[in-house]
C-alpha cells in the first residue's frame, strides 16, 4: 500500500497511551495469574465434587464464596480452572510465536537479503502456505499425531509463520541497501554476520508488532481446536475446552460458557491493544 | 500483460501441485494409516486386511502417483465411512458452504465498507476512534464463542432464528454473521486506509474545485479508487472463510463441506480429508488468481510487474 504523503493528524496521545496501558495491564495480569496459579488458586482445578455440580458464581442467586466463579458440570472449581487455563493460553501464545517467528524470520531474511532465485523460492513457499486451509490442516494433524499441548504448539507454529516471513522479507529489502550494510561488507564481515548482527536487529521493531498479532491468533486458534475436541486434551482446563464442556449446560447455566469466553476475549483484546499501541509508539507506520 | 498472466498462471499451477503433495502427505503423518483406520481394538490380522484392501501396502510414491492421477481426472477416491465417491460427497455439500461463505462476505462488506468510509471522512475524530475500537473488538471475538452466545440469545431466549440446520433461509443468518465477524476488521481497515489515500489525492482536489458535492466525490471518485484493494482482499477473505467455516458448520450443524471435513477427521475417513484440503486450497488459489487478473485488467501499472 502506498504511503500517505499528507501527515496524519496527531491523535490525542493520552487516549492512545491509555489504550496501550490497558492492553499491557491485561496481558501482564494474565501472565501473572498464569505464573502464580498453583499458589493462589482456591482449589485443585482437577478435583471433582459431584455433590456441587454447576454451582452458580458468587454474584448470582445460590452462589457461595467457596466457589467465587461457581463450579462446572463435574463440580470442579471454575475460578481455579480459569487460572490454570491462563497458563495454557499463555504457553500456547508464547511458544507458538517463538516457533513461527524462527521459521518466518529465517525465510524472510533469506529471501529479502539474497533476492533473486532464493527470494523466488521463499515467495513460493509463502504462497503455498497461504493456500493451505489453516484450521482444517491443524485439526487433521492433531487428530493423526494425537492431542497434547506440545503437538498443538508445534502445529500452530508450523502454520502461523507467513506474516513474520512477509514482514521480515520486506523490511530486510529496505535495510539491505543502506550504508551501514555496505560498510560491514567492505569491512569484510561474513554474510551470516551481516544478516544476523546488522540486518536482524534493525528489523526487529515491526516484528514485535507481528508477534503480538500472531500470539493473539494462536490463542484463539488453540481455543477453537480445543473446542472442536482436537486441541489440548481433557481434563486440562483450556478455555476453549471449558466452553466446549459447558456447551450442553449453557442454556440453564450460561456462566459456564460466559466466564471462559469473556476471559478469552479480554486476553486477545489486551494483546491486540498492546500490539496497536506498540505499532504507534515504535513508529512502524500504518499497515 | 500476457506475460504477466502467463507467469501468474504457472505459479498457480505450481502451488496446486505442491498442495497436492501436502494434502497427501498430511494423511500419512501418523506413520501407518492402516492402524489409524482399524482403530484401537483391531487385531494384527484386521490391520493387514485393511492395508491390502485400501492399497496401503504399496510403496508411498506409487500410492501418491495413483491418487494424483485420479485426482487430476476428478476422481478423488472413495470414502471409507460413506462407501461412496468422495467427489460426489463434496459436490453435494458444496452449495451449503458456498452459500454460507457468500452470505458472510456480503454481510462483511456491507458493514465494513460504510464504516471504513465514515472513519476515513472523519479521520482522527471520536467516531473514527470508536470504529477502530469496534474493529479491535471484532478481532478479539472467538467465533465459536460468539456463535454460542448468539444461539442462547437470539435462538433460545428471543426465538428469532433457528439454532441449527438450514431448512429455511434464515438458518444462514447467524452463521453468516459469525463468519463475517472475522473478516470485518481487515476489510474495514483497508477501506479506511484506501479512502484516506484517495481523499488526499489531486483528482479529489480537482473534483472539489469543480464544485461537486461531497457525496458525489466520496462515492463516485474516492470509493472507486479505494475499492480495488478491497476487492482483492475480499476474494482472499472468501477463501479464508470457506476454510474457516468448519468451526461454524460444526456448531450450527450445517451439513456443508466443513462439517463433512470435521466428521471425516474425527472418524479417520482420510480420503475425504485429503480431498477437502485439496479442493479448498484450489478454490483459494483460483480466487487469488482471479483477483490478481482483475487487478491487472483494471490497473495498468500492475501489468508490467
Amino acid at each position: 500500500m502506498s504511503a500517505t504523503i499528507v501527515p496524519r493528524p496527531r491523535r490525542m496521545p493520552s487516549a492512545r497511551h491509555a489504550a496501550t496501558l490497558l492492553g499491557a495491564l491485561i496481558v501482564g495480569a494474565v501472565l501473572l495469574v498464569a505464573i502464580v496459579a498453583p499458589f493462589v488458586a482456591p482449589h485443585d482445578p482437577f478435583a471433582q465434587d459431584l455433590n456441587l455440580r454447576l454451582v452458580p458464581p458468587q454474584w448470582m442467586d445460590g452462589g457461595s464464596s467457596v466457589h467465587p466463579f461457581g463450579t462446572d458440570q463435574l463440580g470442579r472449581d471454575y475460578l481455579s480452572r480459569l487460572m490454570y487455563g491462563a497458563r495454557i493460553s499463555m504457553t500456547i501464545g508464547i511458544f507458538t510465536v517463538i516457533t513461527s517467528g524462527l521459521i518466518g524470520i529465517t525465510l524472510g531474511l533469506l529471501g529479502g537479503y539474497f533476492g533473486g532465485r532464493v527470494d523466488d523460492v521463499v515467495m513460493f513457499v509463502i504462497t503455498c502456505r497461504l493456500a493451505i486451509p489453516l484450521i482444517l490442516v491443524a485439526l487433521t494433524v492433531v487428530a493423526l499425531v494425537g492431542s497434547s499441548l506440545t503437538v498443538v504448539i508445534l502445529t500452530l507454529g508450523l502454520l502461523l509463520w507467513e506474516r513474520f516471513a512477509v514482514v521480515s522479507r520486506t523490511t530486510t529489502m529496505q535495510v539491505r541497501n543502506l550504508d551501514y550494510i555496505a560498510a560491514a561488507r567492505a569491512a569484510g564481515a561474513s554474510r551470516a554476520h551481516i544478516v544476523l548482527r546488522e540486518v536482524l536487529p534493525n528489523i526487529l521493531t515491526p516484528l514485535v508488532v507481528v508477534a503480538t498479532l500472531e500470539m493473539a491468533l494462536a490463542i484463539l486458534l488453540e481455543a477453537a481446536l480445543s473446542f472442536l475436541g482436537l486441541g489440548v486434551p481433557p481434563p486440562l482446563p483450556s478455555w476453549g475446552l471449558m466452553i466446549a464442556e459447558g456447551k450442553d449446560y449453557m442454556f440453564f447455566s450460561p456462566w459456564v460458557i460466559m466466564i471462559p469466553g469473556v476471559a478469552l476475549f479480554v486476553l486477545v483484546l489486551g494483546i491486540n491493544l498492546l500490539g496497536d499501541g506498540l505499532r504507534d509508539l515504535l513508529g512502524t507506520g500504518r499497515r | 500483460m500476457l506475460r504477466f498472466l502467463f507467469r501468474r498462471m504457472v505459479l498457480a499451477l505450481l502451488v496446486c501441485l505442491t498442495v497436492l503433495v501436502v494434502s497427501f502427505a498430511l494423511t500419512r503423518l501418523s506413520g501407518d494409516l492402516a492402524i489409524s483406520i482399524a482403530g484401537p481394538n483391531a487385531t494384527a490380522q484386521d490391520i493387514e486386511i485393511i492395508r491390502k484392501n485400501y492399497g496401503l501396502d504399496r510403496p508411498l510414491p506409487l500410492q501418491f502417483i495413483d491418487w494424483a492421477v485420479h485426482a487430476a481426472q476428478g476422481d478423488l477416491g472413495r470414502s471409507y465411512l460413506y462407501h461412496a465417491p468422495v467427489a460426489g460427497l463434496i459436490k453435494e455439500r458444496m452449495p451449503i458452504t458456498l452459500t454460507l461463505g457468500l452470505t458472510g462476505l456480503v454481510i462483511a462488506l456491507s458493514v465494513s465498507i460504510p464504516l471504513g468510509v465514515v472513519a476515513a471522512m472523519r479521520e482522527g475524530s471520536a467516531l473514527d476512534k470508536a470504529i477502530g475500537l469496534l474493529a479491535l473488538f471484532g478481532q478479539a471475538m472467538p467465533s465459536f464463542w460468539l456463535s454460542l452466545v448468539l444461539i442462547i440469545w437470539l435462538g433460545l431466549r428471543l426465538q428469532l432464528l433457528p439454532i441449527s440446520g438450514v431448512d429455511t433461509w434464515d438458518g444462514y443468518v447467524m452463521p453468516g454473521v459469525v463468519l463475517a465477524f472475522s473478516a470485518i476488521p481487515a476489510l474495514m481497515r483497508l477501506t479506511r486506509a484506501g479512502m484516506i489515500d484517495a481523499l488526499s489525492s489531486d483528482y479529489i482536489r480537482t473534483a472539489r474545485a469543480k464544485g461537486l458535492s461531497t457525496t458525489k466525490i466520496v462515492l463516485k471518485h474516492a470509493l472507486r479508487n479505494a475499492a480495488m484493494p478491497v476487492v482483492s482482499v475480499a476474494a482472499v477473505q472468501l477463501g479464508f472463510m470457506l476454510g474457516g467455516s468448519i468451526v461454524i458448520e460444526a456448531i450450527f450443524a450445517l451439513h456443508g463441506v466443513g462439517y463433512l471435513a470435521w466428521e471425516s477427521i474425527s472418524k479417520n475417513d482420510f480420503p475425504v480429508v485429503q480431498a477437502v484440503v485439496l479442493i479448498l486450497a484450489i478454490i483459494y488459489i483460483g480466487l487469488t488468481l482471479a483477483a490478481d487478473m482483475m487487478n491487472a485488467v483494471l490497473d495498468p501499472r500492475l501489468r508490467t510487474a
